[in-house]
């Protein structure tokens, strides 16, 4: 029995060790200076646990339910361990080049996969506290990775002080949960809620559990520690803030409101709309003023949050299954993005200042061309394949009946076309400035050029993401 | 040729490419090879499409040359053409050569202007050929791109704010338009365009916020679909973004926008708006008609007043549209057959128009009217063809401005007399603005020191305008070119309306004013 159980967390247990094994080793033997090695050695160790968690059979239990190998988790894992991959692989020049290559980096990293891994697996709330946890702490760290930056100190620790916060809301509204229905197995739980409408007891622990899951997906009105937290930490790290930790928090919220609280759609979907369309709405309009291009994408992560929450607010397996293929997209367009930011210097020092893009377009075609793809995509303007993710979760929602949701989802999304028009503004358009250095990375240009031709080439087919996700939302809601 | 219509479609998109990846520099020579690539591209898919006209059976009222492949989420990748769509595919095909031959002098980033108007050729040819929803939309919308960097890398001194004006508005009038695709999508279970025609989406009354609406669902779908087409078209009160995406523009680009562009939206409401609701389209016909008058009144009195040529000829356009947009909806047959007449003439003189404004600006740097005066003395030929195209905006018999005009007010006098009244005085006006453009620009002595050395077109520039004085000239003496081919289409689409209407009980005293008319 323990066994088989074992068997099926084998991904993460071997990731677990291969953290502290890295962690030892690096303390005893050569300590920064292996951090260039171990940061690729992790990275083909995600891709290579990606593939063998793809290639698993799923549809397991573990540990009487309190873990689920399904696949849907199954989804998420792949897409947590590939970004997770391409980030290491992306910062590591960045990060060496700027002495802040401490071999705690990689460390922390696989530490906190192994807990987005644990969290999007969860069955129980214990296990998905203690995912979540063993994330966010991780996260914390790694946020204030530049111990010599303000900044960086400062985003580190306002990320742990308001994340404490929303675990403390999280924990007691578990508490809430678990008093009310005498189980923390989210088997138990949707048994306890029943269909229709839930007690009032259970209904103040879901909002509560709502509210610790917004914030780390970084949704409405818990969104305040996004922007400063991207702009203070390494561009690096915002890089890897923005996607897997965003696809692992929001495969647990779909998770936990699908296998604990299934039956009460009608109470959180609710709840969930309204902090969808605050995101979206929020996001856009904030995001017109910035002018640093980390924050710009911090609220551009907020709005995108929305749309996937929207997604998620129509309770339905269709909704799930545009919720993750929206997540997918978005990972991808963020990857390219981040990437292009990565190599943004002007003489060997970072700049995020939007206005250093002026004319970006004459010096280097290529690079422009490809931004202005993902910007066109991040909008949503069709061919481009963020578009697609936009119309799968607006049909979720019409479907499920939000079509004022809809609506504002779209409106919303014409205001947010405004930001991102302005960066190709710059680029096009603007006036002649003091020009960036040549980038030097041949690497990162390999990953935005990939994620352009991605969000071209995907308008045939989304390269088969569409059956894997229906696939694996079936397994979540049926 | 089972994929004759993809060929043309996407043969300018290659040619982009080609030119993205293999064409190097910024030296003479590689200008004068972007050129020529983009020339002989859009030259060749005029001549590939000249055979979608060649194989095209006018009696046929289904779609034609159809090809049909499976896509994402149950769409489909399906084009096809039928007597509504064909002559817009031949239009855009025709213009496309001249309008890159008319840029022959750019000098600044070339191979990115010849790259963006072929990437734009593919996307429009494909909005007329498309027959699945989302493929339309995604045509449609995808056009936004390259003509917003058109008019903001190229375009004049105020470009940006109306690059981004251009852009957010037709975002929003289209998203509403993608919401409403999602709900036909979960009505009919489908989003191929020829079993929606033949959908009955639900016309019953429905009360939103408290509202009762008429016409139900259908006047929902209608609102949503006109808040598209009526901002692309563009139709008073939303057509501000016009005149400055026009002025803005590139001459190459404005000729695209008033030939092609603004196509987009009448086309769009006769594929969708008229066939797909008929009880919609017939609730809101009243009002339609109504702001197409007041446009055409309206906007001609603005042009009135214009100091920018181009800002003049963009109301002037605006002007046009409200006529097109009565056709349409009076929905009968002198209507609509005269609306894609308009339309397809409107590509040709308007086209020209922007042309003329461009030969001088290309030699003067500037499109104030009062900038000129006495151009006939040193510019005879221009003075001709200026001459000619004007008189064609005007609708002079003659000409095929007036064909398309005359048949539009037929239709609107048919479904009610009122407008058809307002909407002739506009006939008046545009005389009077256009006459009065030409008289300042043209006639005259010429006094101003700066033009006393200005020349006479080029054989290049000739050779530009000769196609399109052709084809103004020949549609105007035998118009039966182009409706015998459009005929049997709106003939269906008519029929179609009609019995729609009748099942849905509401031909009654619109029925009547009809019948008393003949």
């Amino acid at each position: 029995m323990l066994q088989a159980d074992l068997n099926i967390i084998l991904p993460e247990i071997f990731l677990a060790i291969f953290a502290m094994l890295a962690l030892v080793g690096a303390v005893y033997t050569g300590k920064d200076k292996l951090t260039a090695p171990l940061t690729w050695i992790t990275a083909l160790v995600f891709v290579l646990l990606a593939l063998w968690v793809g290639s698993r059979e799923v549809g397991q239990t573990a540990f009487g339910g309190t873990f689920n190998a399904d696949g849907f988790a199954r989804f998420a894992k792949v897409a947590i361990l590939l970004s997770a991959a391409s980030v290491l692989v992306m910062g590591q020049e960045y990060l060496a080049r700027r002495q802040v290559g401490n071999f705690e980096y990689p460390v922390l990293v696989t530490l906190a996969v192994v807990g987005m891994m644990v969290m999007v697996s969860a069955g129980d709330l214990i296990v998905l506290y203690m995912g979540l946890e063993l994330m966010s702490l991780s996260l914390y760290v790694v946020a204030s990775l530049r111990r010599d930056s303000i900044k960086s100190t400062e985003s580190g620790l306002k990320y742990f002080v308001l994340g404490s916060l929303s675990s403390g809301m999280l924990l007691y509204g578990a508490s809430l949960v678990y008093g009310f229905s005498g189980t923390t197995l989210f088997s138990g739980i949707i048994e306890a809620a029943g269909e229709g409408h839930a007690p009032l007891g259970l209904l103040f622990g879901l909002v509560f559990m709502i509210s610790g899951l917004a914030f780390k997906v970084s949704a409405v009105p818990f969104h305040m520690w996004t922007p400063d937290v991207y702009e203070g930490a390494p561009t690096p790290i915002t890089a890897f803030f923005a996607t897997a930790p965003k696809v692992a928090a929001m495969a647990l919220f779909a998770r936990v409101v699908h296998s604990a609280f299934g039956g009460i759609t009608a109470d959180w979907q609710q709840v969930i709309a309204l902090i969808s369309v605050l995101s979206m709405f929020l996001g856009s309009i904030a995001a017109i003023g910035q002018t640093n291009i980390k924050r710009l994408m911090a609220y551009s992560s907020i709005t995108h949050m929305g749309f996937a929450l929207m997604g998620l607010a129509a309770g339905t397996a269709f909704g799930v299954q545009a919720m993750l293929i929206y997540m997918a997209i978005y990972i991808v367009m963020n990857l390219g993005v981040f990437a292009f930011i990565l190599s943004m210097e002007r003489d060997g020092q970072p700049v995020t200042d939007l206005a250093a893009l002026n004319m970006y377009s004459t010096a280097y075609p290529g690079r422009a061309l490809a931004l202005l793809i993902l910007m066109f995509s991040l909008a949503g303007v069709p061919p481009l394949v963020g578009f697609f993710g936009k119309f799968y979760v607006l049909r979720a929602a019409y479907d499920a009946g939000l079509v004022w949701l809809a609506v504002l989802g779209v409106i919303a999304s014409v205001i947010g076309a405004f930001y991102y028009l302005r960066i190709v503004f710059y680029m096009y358009f603007g006036e002649a400035g003091e020009p960036l250095d040549k980038p030097r990375s041949s690497l990162l240009f390999g990953f935005l050029m990939a994620s352009a031709a991605i969000m071209v080439l995907g308008v045939v087919n989304l390269f088969g993401v569409e059956g894997i996700a229906q696939a694996a939302s079936l397994t979540l809601v049926n | 040729m089972s994929n004759l219509l993809s060929i043309v479609t996407f043969m300018p998109a290659i040619a982009a490419v080609i030119l993205g990846v293999f064409l190097r520099g910024e030296d003479k020579a590689a200008q004068r090879n972007a050129k020529w690539v983009a020339l002989i591209a859009t030259s060749l898919t005029f001549l590939v499409s000249l055979f979608i006209l060649a194989g095209f059976d006018p009696s046929d009222t289904g779609m034609q040359f159809v090809e049909e492949r499976d896509w994402l989420l149950g769409l489909k990748y399906k084009m096809g053409v039928d007597g509504i769509s064909v002559l817009f595919v031949l239009l855009t095909t025709f213009i496309m050569p001249l309008t890159i031959w008319s840029s022959w002098e750019v000098k600044t980033r070339v191979k990115e202007y010849m790259m963006a108007f072929l990437l734009l050729e593919t996307l429009m040819l494909g909005v007329f050929m498309a027959l699945d929803l989302v493929l339309f939309y995604l045509f449609f919308e995808a056009s936004l791109i390259p003509m917003f960097l058109i008019i903001g890398i190229w375009g004049g001194a105020n470009r940006i704010y109306a690059s981004f004006k251009f852009f957010l508005y037709t975002f929003l009038g289209s998203v509403l338009m993608l919401v409403a695709m999602v709900a036909m999508f979960a009505d009919a279970g489908t989003t191929d365009i020829p079993t929606l025609l033949t959908h009955d989406f639900s016309s019953a009354p429905l009360t939103v916020l408290g509202m009762t609406i008429t016409g139900g669902m259908q006047t929902l779908l209608f609102v949503a679909f006109f808040a598209s087409f009526a901002v692309k078209m563009p139709m008073w009160p939303v057509h501000t973004w016009l005149p400055d995406a026009h002025v803005q523009a590139p001459t190459a680009g404005s000729v695209i926008l008033a030939a092609i562009l603004l196509k987009m939206g009448g086309y769009g409401f006769l594929r969708f708006s008229l066939p797909m609701f008929p009880v919609g389209a017939d609730v809101m016909s009243g009002f339609i008609l109504g702001i197409s008058a007041i446009a055409i009144v309206y906007t001609s009195l603005v042009a009135l007043v214009q100091q920018d040529m181009k800002k003049l000829i963009a109301y002037s356009s605006v002007a046009h549209m409200g006529y097109v947009t009565m056709g349409i909806f009076s929905a009968n047959q002198q209507g609509l057959d005269g609306a894609i007449f308009q339309m397809i003439s409107h590509g040709f003189i308007s086209g020209a128009l922007f042309l003329c404004v461009g030969v001088i600006y290309d030699r003067m740097h500037t499109r104030d009217i009062d900038a000129y005066g006495g151009l006939v003395n040193r510019m005879p030929a221009y003075a001709l063809i200026f001459m000619f195209f004007t008189m064609a905006n005007v609708g002079l018999p003659g000409t095929s401005g007036f064909v398309g005009e005359f048949l539009t007010l037929m239709g609107a006098f048919q479904a009610n007399t009122w407008i058809a009244l307002i909407a002739t005085s506009g006939v008046i006006f545009s005389a009077a603005y256009a006459l009065y453009l030409y008289r300042r620009v043209v006639m005259g002595d010429l006094i101003k020191e700066s033009l006393k050395s200005i020349t006479d077109m080029t054989a290049r520039e000739k050779w530009i305008f000769a196609p399109l004085v052709a084809m103004t000239l020949l549609l105007g003496v035998y118009p039966s070119l182009v409706t015998d081919i459009i005929g049997p289409s709106v003939e269906e689409l008519l029929s179609h309306h009609e019995t729609a209407l009748a099942a849905a009980d509401r031909l009654g005293d619109h029925g009547a004013v009809v019948a008393a008319s003949h």
